[in-house]
Order: structure tokens, then sequence, then C-alpha cells
């Protein structure tokens, strides 16, 4: 169901731009203002995100351990899965972040005759991989539209995805493999059952953007080929602020354009805020060593407990007869001696 | 009590495949042997807990206030200014399923809201649909639903069917922990006096009188008492641990079940037999007679009042620092919440160092408090104690990581390290049911209770179906675990999937295998063990 829908909603983005662009002209619209728009909307709302994150504190410091603690000096320990400082938690992060450490431990868990077993499943953790790492490349690489002249480090960054040589312009290999990770990642989807089951339809919802941003891409560079000289001279002016939509750029990039732009409005109301989110997560980022050090919890309010006192006036009898000391400095064993003097 | 069945036809109606019907439109069904009893009236209303009645989650009407949506709301809105763990586990979740087939609960019920995004999510979804703009307008579409009864009806069920293990968070590629979703999940159900009454009453009694059992200080010491007696039935030795002792030097302190039930009280014993054996300058405390915390599973302030005793008697008594026994979320509490919640430690306390070898325990400088396998690890290191593993010789043991210290602590080498210097077989269970990964006994969190019983053998499966390989493979007939809930809960899993296979403490084995000077020299000679058994097979002479 869910999937019905993003897909109508990503056909439905296509044809809102046919219409607007290809029939209306309101080149200016999606060119200029939609892109604005979407490009500030994604920047303010990041920025608010992580600051509504910050607002609420840890209060507790709730590592998850995931490797030996330090404790006694000859049990070796394990600094990337239980950090004992900033130093060795910026490790724990840094493997998270860039190589989706927890993703790599995944198991499958299987039943075999009366029998559970639990076997390594890294395909998740590959196409993740392959998604993400290809996207960012694709990233970088677009930044030749947005920078004059052209850095050479992205250049060198084009010429490295393309260094196969296959078609004219060269095919970038990010392409296919950013392909491949969107389709793992759909089809799990729907071929897990459990998969399909916990899937919203805002989890099809950006694969489907992306399948349409990055199609429209392709179909861009090698099928209908777009004025790439008006494409520059627009991005440009973007980023100078000086909005211009020169003439003759087709409609396919408008496609590409309001499918990034969509991604990017979308970006902070939805699961994609993970991007940040992670680095934030308090398991994950604290270090391991909430014995040595005292982590403050900016709400505390002092612990109201029946003290030893109060409780030894209540069970007194029981501690005289049961042979356990009294403890002569309450100050109601001393009343009670009072008490018993003055009868 | 719902009827138990036969664990072979309980093990084959396990079917992970989820029904036809999305999970918004499949109402929560109680099943029988899945759900715990509500908390005694009279319980409730001890505590000062809001709308103490009489009720049953088997009723249609439930009883709670006519304002609930509000208290509920207003709640939550409170939690998620007050934990960022909450908002940001709330807000990053993308259903990557990672975390879908690592619940015990899951994998032995296959109910599919208990697969940990699921679970979260029966949260999650209210979260969207009340408090954030694209759930308000997209509603379903973006996972979002309004709070209604028969949610809160779910949430009870789901979130007592969550033992806080955090196994899933391990795999969580963000490190969302379900533990800390669930944990909000009872609080707000506090919040509407819903609530079971395995551990409200505990928690009930651990406030008023002590600890958990709700045993008076001259109970306590008798139990102890009797614990001794069968020590010297054993061992020839007298002891006589002191209570409430000013002075000592340290002060002990154990979760209840372990002076109280079988097997547990054969870990106490082991503990009272090593400190005679080192001639230990510590005291136990009749009041501060609970290291367990079953305020953990209720609210943080709970957990928080609860602990509170811990610093308060070790600064009475001026002791010198803290050993906690074996125990899981009491270790999750010591390891991760007391500096915050109690601290600082009264000044009084000095950074522990071990009176026999002279260890300073640098990693526990601030809360002064060490785990008692650090103690005992630190000893072997030492060469400090004498030991005959062949004594545990009739045992193949192997080691249950219990899911706090594991993964609340990071506790996996110093336990393995004394079960090595104790036993002469030691066996690991398969590596992904161990240490970060291990599996829950599928009674933690307060949930080891009878009428819970259909739900706690499916949830322990797969710890115990990882025993029964080492069972076969290796004879394994010994499961060693530091947690008193998981001497309680293994011994009946056991019995239910694995029977050949008994559990014990590790320190149960180190006060077998100590030997005393007098043992040393053949003036005393041990025949049995702690549980007086003959401590080898009979057909082998004991020596």
């Amino acid at each position: 169901m869910g999937a019905v829908f993003a897909l109508i909603t990503v056909v439905a983005f296509v044809l809102v731009v046919y219409l607007g662009v290809g029939v209306a002209g309101l080149h200016f619209l999606f060119g200029v203002i939609i892109p604005y728009v979407a490009f500030f909307t994604f920047l303010i709302g990041m920025i608010y995100r992580v600051i509504e994150w910050a607002r609420s504190p840890v209060p507790f410091r709730i590592v998850t351990t995931c490797g030996q603690q330090k404790s006694l000096s000859w049990v070796k320990r394990n600094p990337l899965e239980s950090p004992y400082n900033n130093f060795e938690v910026a490790l724990r992060m840094f493997l998270e972040v860039v190589f989706f450490r927890s993703l790599f431990r995944n198991l499958k868990a299987e039943i075999k005759g009366r029998n559970l077993i639990y076997g390594s499943y890294k395909w998740l953790w590959l196409f993740a991989i392959l998604f993400h790492y290809s996207f960012f490349i694709i990233l970088l690489r677009h930044f030749r539209f947005f920078a004059y002249p052209v850095p050479k480090v992205i250049d060198g960054l084009n010429q490295l995805d393309a260094f196969l040589h296959i078609g004219l312009p060269h095919f970038y290999i990010t392409d296919a493999l950013i392909l491949a990770g969107l389709t793992f990642l759909f089809v799990r989807r729907l071929a897990d059952p459990k998969l399909r089951y916990i899937s919203l339809a805002s989890d099809y919802l950006p694969l489907f953007m992306i399948y349409g941003l990055v199609i429209s891409g392709i179909l861009m560079r090698h099928f209908f080929k777009v004025d790439v000289v008006g494409v520059k001279e627009l991005t440009m002016s973007l980023v100078h602020f000086s909005p211009k939509v020169p003439q003759g750029i087709g409609t396919i990039f408008f496609i590409h354009l309001f499918f990034i732009s969509a991604l990017m409005a979308y970006f902070p109301f939805s699961k994609l805020v993970h991007m940040l989110g992670v680095f934030l997560s308090p398991t994950r980022n604290l270090a391991n060593n909430s014995r040595a050090k005292r982590h403050i919890n900016p709400w505390n309010q002092p612990a109201k407990f029946k003290t030893y006192c109060e409780w030894q006036e209540i069970f007194y009898e029981q501690l005289v007869e049961s042979g356990q000391p009294i403890d002569e400095d309450c100050p109601q064993v001393k009343e009670r001696k009072k008490a018993e003097g003055a009868e | 009590m719902a009827k138990l069945p036969k664990p072979e036809e309980l093990f084959d109606s396990i079917d992970w495949t989820p029904p036809e019907t999305d999970w918004m439109d499949t109402p929560v069904e109680f099943q029988p042997g899945r759900w715990c009893y509500p908390a005694k009236k009279k319980v409730v209303e001890d505590l000062g807990f809001p709308n103490p009645r009489e009720w049953s989650p088997a009723d249609e009407d439930w009883k709670i206030p006519s304002n609930w949506r509000e208290i509920v709301l207003e709640g939550m809105k409170e939690r998620l200014e007050k934990y960022r763990s909450f908002k940001l586990f709330m807000d990053i979740c993308v259903r990557c399923g990672a975390c879908a087939d690592k619940c015990h609960y899951f994998l032995g019920s296959g109910d599919p809201k208990n697969m940990p995004v699921l679970r979260a999510e029966l949260m999650r979804s209210i979260y969207k649909g009340e408090f954030t703009l694209p759930g308000k307008i997209f509603g379903r579409l973006a996972g979002a639903r309004k709070l209604t009864e028969e949610v809160i009806k779910e949430w009870f069920y789901y979130y007592y069917q969550c033992s806080e293990c955090r196994r899933c968070s391990v795999f969580c590629p963000y490190g969302i922990d379900t533990c800390e979703v669930t944990m909000m999940g009872r609080e707000l159900l506090h919040l509407l006096g819903i609530n079971i009454n395995w551990i409200l009453e505990p928690v009930r009694n651990c406030v008023y009188i002590g600890n958990h059992l709700g045993l008076q200080p001259h109970t306590v010491k008798e139990n102890i008492e009797y614990l001794c007696w069968d020590i010297e039935e054993v061992t020839g030795l007298k002891i006589q641990p002191s209570f409430n002792r000013k002075g000592a030097e340290i002060l002990f302190v154990a979760p209840s079940g372990d002076y109280f039930a079988d097997p547990g009280i054969y870990t106490f014993m082991g503990y009272l037999v090593l400190f005679e054996y080192l001639g230990l300058d510590y005291t136990l405390s009749t009041y501060a007679s609970e290291g367990g915390n079953f305020g953990l599973f209720t609210s943080h302030e709970m957990m928080q009042k609860i602990n509170a005793k811990i610093y308060h008697e070790a600064e009475r008594l001026g002791v010198k620092f803290i050993i906690g026994g074996e125990c899981g979320h009491m270790w999750r509490v010591k390891h991760q919440y007391m500096d915050t919640v109690n601290g600082p430690a009264p000044s009084n306390l000095e950074v522990p160092k071990s009176p026999i070898t002279g260890t300073v325990f640098e990693h526990a400088k601030s809360t002064k408090m060490i785990h008692i396998c650090e103690f005992t690890a630190d000893l072997i290191a030492h060469g400090k104690l004498e030991l005959d593993p062949s004594r545990n010789d009739k045992y193949v043991v192997t080691f249950h990581d219990s899911c706090n210290p594991s993964r609340g602590m990071g506790f996996f080498e110093e336990p393995r390290f004394i079960l090595k210097h104790v036993c002469n077989n030691f066996y690991d269970m398969p590596e992904n049911t161990i240490r970060e990964k291990t599996f829950c006994c599928g009674s933690g969190s307060g949930l080891n209770t009878d009428e819970f019983m259909d739900m706690r053998m499916r949830g322990g499966l797969p710890r115990a179906n990882a025993v029964e390989y080492v069972h076969k493979k290796h004879g394994v007939n010994m499961l060693a675990c530091i947690c008193a809930i998981d001497r309680a809960a293994l011994s009946t899993l056991m019995q239910y999937w694995v029977p050949e296979v008994g559990v014990c403490g590790v320190h149960e084995l180190v006060a077998n295998a100590l030997v005393f000077p007098d043992e040393k020299t053949g003036k005393k000679k041990r025949t049995l063990d702690l549980r007086q058994q003959p401590l080898k097979p009979e057909d082998e002479e004991n020596v």
C-alpha cells in the first residue's frame, strides 16, 4: 500500500513538472523559486532539528557496551566497542558513521529443525554502504555545476568515477551502484514479509524520490541531452543569488531539479534526519566510564527515601531481639531514651 | 494460569510470518500466559501512585481516569523534553529491520509487535500523530495514528513483553535502544495506574522494609545464619558475618534473592566462604538489604529512591568502599545510574583498594563500588586463592552473560577468568549468543512471574537453545550466571527446555574450589559441595 502511494506521488511529481514547465512554461517557478525554497527548508529545518534534539538533555550515561569494559589492568579491554574516554568515543563514532559498524554486526536468525541459528548477514550493510557512498560521490561530483572554475578535486573525482569509459559521455560507476543499492533496499522491503509488514509509505517515498532523481539524471546525461552550458548558467546564477533561467534547457532537467528540491524539502520532516541524528545517539556517543567520572543530570532532584534512622524506629524491636546493633546516634533513639528516662 | 504446551509443541508453533492485516488494523489480543497481573490496589496506594483500584487487563473497562488522554500526552511531552534518547529515538528510525529478528520475544513468539522496531513504532506512531506536523497532516502514510484506549492496552501488553535487555540496540545502526522506549511506555502507563504486581510489590517492599522480598531485619539475619549452618555442614567453618556494623572496611550488598531462594543461596554461601577465607573486614546491612532495584523497571525516580539507601548506609557505617554481589540489573543501576542519581559518593568512601592485593580499582574511583567478580578475579590473578578446580569436575560449565552487565557495562572477561580457574570444564555457547549478543533469560525486567510463563518460555528459547547446543556437543550440565533473576528464571527455563542442565552463580563454584589451609594440610577434608551433594560422582572416591 505504502509503495503504491509512494509510486503515485513520484509519478505525480513528474507530471507536475511536465505540465508546469513543458506546457505552462513556468521556468522561473521550477528553476528558481522551488529550488530556493527547498534548499532553505533543508538548511533551516536540519538546524532546527539538531537544536531541538540538543535542547533535551542526556540525563543518564546509557552507553550500549559491545566490548570489554576497562577494569583490571590485565584484562584486555575493547576501546572501540566500550570507549573509556572521548578520544575513544570519537573513534567509535567514526566507525559507526563512516563504516556503519553496527550494521556490519547484522545476523539473520533461522529455524533449522529444532535449532535456532544466527548466521552472518552482511547484505544490508553492503548495499547500504553502496547506496550511501554512491550518493555522496554523486553529490560531490555535482559541485562542478556550482563552482567556477571547477576545483581539480571534483574534476578528478569525475574522471575517476567515469574511468570505465563506456559510452559518450562516459557512464559513471556510481550511477550503476546507487541503482543497485536502491534496488536492494526497495526489493528487500517487498520480499521479506517482516520488512513488508513494518514498512510505511514514508519508507518507500524517499527511495522512489531518489530513484526519480537518479533516473532523471541518467536520462539527461545519456538520452535526452540537455544544454549543459545553460544548466551551468542557471546553477551559477542560483549560487550568486542573481537567478536567471536561460532559454532552451530541456524539461528533463527541471524534473531532475524538482526531485532534488522535493528531497531537500522533505528531508527535515522525515526519517532522513538520521543523517545528523546518528551523531547524537547517547548509546553510542558517550564513554563507558560512569563509575570513574560522575555524569550530571541537569534535572536531577535529591531522592526522597526512608533514612536508616526512620527505618530503625519501625524495626526497633526486631533489631534488638535479633541482636543487631542499634544506632545510638539517631535522634529518634535519643528521644526514645529520654522518654524511657522520664518514665 | 494458562496451561503450558509441551516444549516440542511450543517450538513447532513458532511462525515468524506476520499476519495479513496491517499492524495498525490488528487489535491487541490478550493471550493467556503472555501478560502479568495488575498491581494490587493496596500496593499502588502505599507507593502513592495514581489511580489505585481493582481492575484486570482481561476486563473491557480498565477504569482509567476520564482525562487519560491529557495525562498521557502531557507525560509524553514532559519526557520528550527530559530525555534526548526518547526524542531522538522517536525521530531517527528508518525501519531498516536490522533489529527485527534480534529480540528473544519475537524469536520465541513470532508476534510481529515484538520486533523491536514495531514495539517502538507503537509509541512512535503516537508521537508522530500527536506531536509532529507531518504526522498530523499525512496520518497513516507517515506512520502516525491517534492515541486511543486501544493503544494504551497495546502498550501495556507489549511494554511488559520487553525485558529491556538492549540486544536490539547492539545491532541498530543508530543505536536506538528499545529499553528507553519501554521505560517511557511503562512510566506513562503508571500515570494512569496501569502497572504489574510482580514489579510494584517488590518496589513497595523495598521502599518500606528494605528488600524486594519484604524480609524484615531479623528474618534477613536468620536466613543468612541458616546459610552459615549449611556452610558449616560442608566446610566445618563457623562463619558469623556482622550486620550493620559501623567501622567495617567494606559494605557488601547483594540481591535479596541470593539469601532467600535456591539456587541463589549457594551463591550467597559462596560469597561468605570467600570472605571468610580472606578474613575480610566487611559487614552486611539489613537496612540496605537489597542490591537489586525493581525501581529501574518502574520509573527513574523510583530507581533513584530505592538505590539511595546504599550510599546512605555506606556513609552511616563509615565504610571505605562497597562491593556488590552478582546481579544483572543491579549492576546496570550501580554502573550507569548510581553516581548520577545518588552521587557524589559520601566523603568517607575511598577509591576501592583491595585489602588483599593492594589493587586500586581506578575505574570505580567515582562510585567507590566494585563488582564482586572484579574483586575475585583480581585475587586469582594475584595468586591469593588456593583453588582446586577438580572439586567442580562433575560440572561441565557454560556461562550466561546477563544482559545488563553485558550491554550496560561491558562485563565479559572477569567472570570467565574466574570460571576458568575454578573449574576444569568450561565451554562457551556459540559466539552469536554470548557477550554483547547474549540472549535474555526471557524473564528480565520484572517479568519472572508465573502467569507470564508462556512468554517466558518462548522468550527464553534462544538462550535455552544455545545451552542445549553445548549440552549436546560438550555435555554441559551447569549454566553459570551473575544475576539473581537469572538464577531463578534460568532454573525454570532449563527445567522446561534442557532439564539436564542446572543453574548456579559464579561464586558458588568459587567456594567449592576454594582450599582452606586446614584442607590443604589434610586436617580437614571436603566431600560435599555447597549443595551438600558429593563433590565427585559416587563411583569415584572423594579426596
